[in-house]
């Protein structure tokens, strides 16, 4: 509702002109030998609202969270910050802020199931007093967390003598405080004893606080559990600031911010009999904007958007979008590939972006006869299909995104590679970029092919979409399929990147 | 380090406690802050403990809550009215948290102080107050705002009055829907407080925009709004208003807007009046209990039979019955539910005849419901119908219904009809009683769940109330007493349990003469749970009977029991005995 200005001022850098991606940054970045440990392995990464901070999840259980450094002081209004339109000078920089513990493996003895403390997905909540909240979940439980910066206090002035009680040992201490909780356990015996005097005891001081320090603190605040029989794939904030979705294999659940221990099923696919089963739920978001809207994607490759206005129960979706591969072309592994492992709304909340094994679609929600457009993402690959259907490589799950202007999508690849492409009328854009220091590092090989090639320009591959992928190297041994990069954000308002590399964070701008 | 005074030491602990590391501690301190402050007299109170309670806001919600709630009742700690002002800066802070509970809490207690305040510093520092948190940075800030200015407004000068109702509209149309929806949750207790000439401009084009926004969230808030603006206008203004509002909200796409106007509707007939709800509202009602979605027709369904009561019985039996009746058939048994738990109430509105023409064939359909809860919910009504049309029309279908939800294989559903059965037996009368319903409360003593024999015992206890104990002598007493001797000894002790609730209804004579004598034989019981259980029974019938009785039957028993090999017997047997030394001790 309020992103317009910034919508504005990215306006005039889109267009069709392809980007140049340049290297920003890099965190955990691996030194040459060093073994990744699992749990550092990163497992979700999301802007907030505002691109000032970035939040990550690890297979450890943790939230690493990151603030940029390159904006303005945050003096003025936030009102009119929100607002207010400026041209961009620099591209985003981001520091550590802090880290903490979401989730922790834990055990269910009721189904003698172990359960990962791996963040499936975070998401961003509306900040306020200058807290940040979030959620973060695992397999089962969603959690809401809040950081903020705490004073750290130290209490001087007591009435009684601290020192004293402190010479005496801890036990004297002790005794103090349980005399007094005696004291409140017995009610109110002062107000009988003492008449108060009108000017009241002087002797009688207040604790002074001294030491003003802050420190970030991470607190949850509330625990939404027990809510899911089947793993948690997605949380999507609602348009309204009250309410959120849970999404698992059958089920998709409505919460209330404020309320942990109840939720709403909206939807349930299961099956009366669960040999019927044939689709799984494998990722929900809300609209943008509309707060009644929200689609989830299937695993046949559809995508259904529902909405909530017509029913409590949305078991019967509104529109539904799905493209029928040709009988032609059907193999066993078609309804595999096809299966959607991530949707984005665009901002505009009129696309909606989903990423299946082999491409990525874009799909117009007022065009439910197909998508508008279809980017091969790694067609080189279709194929070994059999090799990665025997390495179990080709039910991994990459994610997708878009530009804040929804002129760009960006998903993950192999080989720690990524792709950008171009999806505003008439775009060609298509670039792979490696997770490295030297993201062109893959193209400059690759251009040295120059038949391969196909209008490169400044030694940048670029390939129409659905054209030949042979610019990059096809004799298969080249492609790592253990180094996948599968998570990966676009920054809401500018042309930046951050993706996942096994344990790594990696950041672009353009 | 100050000396402190021995007397003083508790509330010197209780200071101390507001910085303790403890929560639990800061919580106690913060509840017992009128100690505090009394003790720190009301100058200090006002120079010391307020602003440092006003530094003390990054505490846990917990402890802020304990605050905000204190807060509200410190006028006297701080030197009565003229001074109230000092507690509003701790409070306008606790109105920017982002707990939601805190904010409300220190939002009832800013309207608490408020109301009390001086005209004059309400303009000085109240009116200020609701402006800053208008214009907060943080929506936090501004939702607390939307709750105070029916405080703030009536005391303000005119010019501030046109100011602080433009702050409102600004609200409404904020960017941060929690903002709007606060604004909407509000603003009926605002109108409230304004003229009636900018009632009508002002605050109605506020709740247009409110009717009219994006989110359906602030739109269903807007539906409860209706019926307090409602209410403050006059009806010619609500029917040109208010009227075409409702009519839309009633067609509204989101099925939670209908759902809230089906749970207002009757409120909305008031005040537009009788011709307008006969040519709009009861179309517009008809149209949400046959609306698509289940959860509409719940709420309209529960509300049939208050919105019978506004209506004419001819408009009733004419436009509500025939939807009533395609209720009672409904796919949904959670709108047949809420349907049988307000219909019954239908009766004296329709009066005798419609009732037996009507209604009756609907309550026998759901009397055969195929859920439980439809039934429990027909019998938990039936004293209303009884009233009109007397219980004979209905026995021949209850009885059977009675019968099937008894034996019903949840005990949920055994034990909801178990609580209805004294009510049941009120209504239908000691014979019908005797005929049928005798056996089944016998029944349920032997249930294989004990919820369903301990709320039988109960059921026998307040049946022997209902009939008197002549009757329970003759009807129930000899077969509960029989089941003593139960093989099982659960059983038994279920009796035990029944005989000690009953011996206080029986009186002391009935008492003494049979249930006394069954208790001290199963003293003998072979089972040691029989026997403590003896020993409580003992206990409680020591203060009924008379204390030759304790004497010479009771005591001797307890004794034994007192020697027992069992060391539970034991401690109950010495439980017993020592409050029978008090009683004897005391008389």
């Amino acid at each position: 509702m309020n992103n317009g200005g910034a919508e504005a001022a990215i306006a005039p850098v889109g267009g069709s002109q392809p980007l140049e991606w340049k290297f920003s940054q890099v965190f955990g970045e691996r030194t040459a030998g060093e073994e990744v440990q699992e749990v550092d392995i990163i497992s979700a990464i999301e802007f907030d609202r505002s691109g000032d901070h970035l939040a990550t999840g690890d297979r450890g259980g943790r939230v690493v969270l990151f603030e940029r450094t390159d904006t303005r002081d945050h003096v003025g209004h936030r009102r009119d910050l929100e607002r207010m339109d400026y041209p961009i000078n620099r591209h985003p920089e981001f520091r550590y802020k802090t880290e903490f513990q979401s989730h922790e493996p834990e055990f269910d003895y009721l189904k003698s199931l172990e359960i990962e403390e791996k963040i499936n997905k975070i998401r961003w909540c509306q900040s306020a007093n200058g807290a940040l909240f979030l959620l973060s979940t695992n397999d089962k439980t969603i959690k809401f967390w809040k950081v903020q910066e705490k004073k750290v206090k130290k209490v001087c002035d007591m009435n009684m003598d601290s020192t004293k009680a402190m010479g005496n040992g801890p036990i004297v201490g002790s005794n103090i405080s349980t005399s007094s909780k005696q004291y409140i356990a017995n009610g109110g015996c002062t107000s009988n004893e003492f008449s108060f005097p009108t000017g009241g005891f002087s002797s009688l001081q207040l604790p002074v606080v001294t030491s003003h320090e802050t420190n970030l603190m991470a607190r949850c605040r509330r625990i939404y559990a027990h809510a899911h029989d089947y793993h948690i794939n997605s949380i999507s904030n609602n348009s309204d600031g009250e309410t959120f979705i849970s999404a698992d294999d059958l089920r998709i659940n409505l919460w209330n911010l404020e309320i942990s221990n109840q939720s709403f099923n909206i939807v349930d696919v299961k099956p009366a009999n669960m040999e019927d089963l044939t689709e799984v739920i494998t990722s929900a978001e809300f609209h943008p904007t509309h707060c009644n809207m929200l689609a989830y994607s299937s695993s046949k490759g559809s995508i259904r958007l529902i909405d909530m206005r017509q029913s409590a129960l949305c078991d019967t979706h509104s529109k539904l979008f799905e493209e029928q591969e040709a009988p032609s072309s059907r193999s066993f592994f078609t309804e595999i590939i096809a299966s959607i492992s991530d949707i984005k709304f665009a901002k505009d909340g009129r696309h909606i972006l989903s990423r299946d094994y082999m491409t990525l679609k874009l799909w117009d929600i007022n065009m439910d006869s197909g998508p508008v457009a279809t980017f091969q993402v790694h067609e080189y690959l279709r194929p070994k299909l059999c090799d990665l259907y025997e390495n179990d490589s080709i039910f991994d799950k990459f994610e997708c995104c878009l530009s804040g202007d929804g002129l760009r999508v960006a998903t993950g690849s192999y080989s720690n590679l990524f792709r950008v492409f171009g999806c505003s009328e008439g775009s060609t854009e298509a670039t792979t970029l490696e997770a490295s220091k030297n993201p062109m590092r893959r193209q400059s090989q690759t251009s040295s092919r120059p038949s391969r090639s196909l209008g490169s320009l400044s030694g940048v591959v670029r390939r129409v979409k659905g054209a030949d992928n042979s610019g990059v190297d096809a004799n298969g041994n080249a492609f790592d399929f253990t180094t996948k990069l599968l998570h990966l954000a676009w920054h809401p308002t500018e042309n930046s990147l951050a993706c996942a590399a096994s344990n790594s964070l990696y950041m672009y701008y353009a | 380090m100050a000396m402190i005074d021995e007397p003083l030491y508790p509330i010197a602990v209780l200071i101390d406690e507001l910085k303790n590391e403890d929560i639990q501690l800061r919580l106690n301190s913060i509840r017992r802050l009128s100690t505090i402050a009394r003790a720190l007299g009301e100058e200090r109170t006002r120079k010391e403990l307020i602003p440092f309670l006003s530094e003390n806001n990054d505490d846990d919600d917990e402890v802020l809550l304990a605050m905000a709630e204190e807060l509200g009742v410190f006028i006297p700690y701080v030197g009565g009215v003229e001074f109230a002002n000092v507690l509003l800066p701790p409070l306008e802070t606790l109105c920017t948290v982002e707990e939601t509970c805190v904010r409300d809490k220190a939002v009832e207690s800013l309207c608490r102080i408020g109301a009390q305040m001086r005209e004059q510093d309400l303009v000085e520092s109240f009116i200020p107050l609701v402006k800053r948190l208008a214009a907060g940075e943080w929506f936090t800030a501004r939702v607390s705002s939307c709750g105070l200015f029916h405080i703030a407004y009536p005391s303000a000068p005119d010019a501030l009055k046109t100011e602080l109702r433009a702050i409102y509209s600004q609200l409404c149309q904020d960017d941060m829907p929690m903002v709007r929806r606060s604004a909407a949750t509000n603003l009926g207790k605002f109108a409230a407080t304004v003229e009636a000439p900018h009632l009508k401009v002002d605050i109605m084009s506020m709740f247009d925009d409110l009717t009219q926004d994006d989110q359906d969230s602030v739109r269903l808030l807007a539906v409860e709004g209706c019926a307090a603006l409602g209410k403050l206008l006059e009806s010619p203004d609500c029917v040109a208003h208010i009227l075409p509002v409702i009519v839309n909200f009633s067609q509204d796409k989101s099925w939670r807007v209908r759902y809230m106007v089906a749970n207002q509707l009757y409120e909305l007939c008031e005040a537009v009046g009788p011709e307008p709800t006969r040519s709009d509202l009861v179309p517009a009602y008809v149209r949400l209990l046959r609306d698509n979605e289940a959860e509409v027709r719940i709420a309209a369904a529960g509300k049939v039979t208050k919105f019978c009561r506004i209506l004419s019985p001819e408009l009733a039996i004419q436009h509500i019955l025939p939807c009533v009746k395609e209720l009672s058939t409904d796919s949904s048994q959670h709108v047949r539910s809420a349907l049988a738990s307000v219909i019954m109430g239908m009766a004296p509105v329709l009066g005798k005849d419609a009732t037996i023409e009507q209604l009756l064939p609907i309550f026998l359909s759901l009397l055969k419901d195929e859920f439980p809860d439809v039934r429990l919910n027909i019998i938990s009504k039936l004293d209303q119908v009884n009233q009109v049309i007397g219980i004979d029309l209905l026995s021949q279908s209850l009885l059977p219904a009675i019968v099937e939800l008894a034996e019903d294989r949840h005990w949920r559903v055994r034990l909801a009809i178990i609580e209805y059965i004294p009510l049941l037996a009120s209504q239908l009368g000691v014979g019908f009683f005797d005929d049928k319903l005798g056996a089944l409360c016998m029944q349920w003593l032997k249930d294989k769940v004990y919820s369903i024999r301990d709320a039988a015992a109960n059921n026998v206890k307040r049946l022997a109330e209902e009939f008197g104990p002549q009757w329970a002598m003759q009807h129930i007493v000899p077969q509960v007493l029989d089941m003593i001797n139960n093989p099982h000894y659960l059983y038994r002790m279920t009796i035990l349990h029944a005989i000690s609730l009953l011996a206080p209804v029986m009186g002391p004579e009935i008492t003494c003469s049979n249930l006394l004598p069954l208790v001290i034989n199963a003293s003998k019981d072979r089972v040691p749970n029989i026997k403590f259980n003896v020993a409580k029974v003992l206990q409680s019938l020591i203060p009924i009977v008379d204390q030759s009785v304790v004497e010479k039957t009771i005591r001797p028993c307890l004794v034994e029991l007192s020697e027992d090999p069992d060391v539970d017997v034991r401690f109950f047997a010495g439980q017993a005995l020592e409050s029978s030394d008090q009683v004897m001790m005391s008389s």
